[in-house]
């Protein structure tokens, strides 16, 4: 058993699509129509048959009080390995992405927290 | 409601207070981040002492669109400085 897909709310498929692969550099993988929404799963182009993050519509009444919540606090809903967290703010940065919390050095990690523009707040990690 | 010297007798809420000055406008979960290298708490709980040093107003809280930032205010602290420190004589030379 392993785990195959995850999966983040988005306010919009295709926008989410755009920042994912365009600004953040995942590969699309699966785009299949599903009723008025699409099954589209992205990947990471350093592991393409590895997990797969689907980009989920966020339609059930229960996601948007949750997303505002987590989003109020702070707390980012995904989070995602780098090499270099200092690199990527800076790049992503440069890109337009909004970050609510810079590189903080946490003992064994350093975390920076950035605004996906689709409703969530994603974390980057890098393990020392 | 408690008052300014019952806010800074917890050393939690001094850590709080140190995590602002080194950076200010952070989030709840920055916060909680930088401080559970120190302490054992959660996130209830620091959000708890966030609502005592903003009740004794030594933290602002300012909504940024969907965020909430979290700023120090030293003001209060200058009553400290007023009451005692300003109004000490100026310490008395050692005789030899």
């Amino acid at each position: 058993m392993k785990i195959a897909v995850t999966s983040i709310f988005v306010s919009d498929q295709q926008k989410a699509l755009e920042f994912y692969t365009k600004v953040l550099g995942f590969q699309k993988k699966t785009d299949v129509p599903a009723g008025a929404y699409r099954w589209l799963t992205v990947v990471s182009p350093e592991s393409p048959e590895g997990l797969e993050l689907l980009l989920e519509p966020e339609g059930h009444p229960a996601v948007l009080p949750f997303k505002q919540a987590l989003a109020e606090d702070g707390i980012p809903y995904l989070s995602l390995a780098v090499q270099d967290v200092q690199a990527e703010h800076d790049r992503l940065t440069k890109a337009g992405v909004h970050f609510t919390q810079p590189p903080v050095h946490l003992g064994p990690v350093t975390t920076a927290v950035f605004d996906d523009t689709c409703g969530n707040l994603v974390q980057l990690a890098q393990y020392h | 409601m408690p008052d300014l010297f019952e806010a800074l007798a917890t050393p939690a809420r001094r850590a709080i207070l140190d995590a602002l000055h080194e950076r200010d406008g952070q989030t709840l979960f920055e916060l909680c981040g930088r401080l559970s290298t120190h302490f054992t708490l959660t996130r209830q709980a620091v959000s708890q002492h966030l609502d005592v040093l903003e009740e004794v107003g030594l933290l602002t809280v300012r909504r940024q669109g969907r965020y909430k930032h979290h700023h120090l205010n030293t003001e209060p602290l200058n009553h400290i400085v007023e009451r005692w420190l300003k109004a000490a004589p100026p310490p008395q030379e050692e005789q030899p």
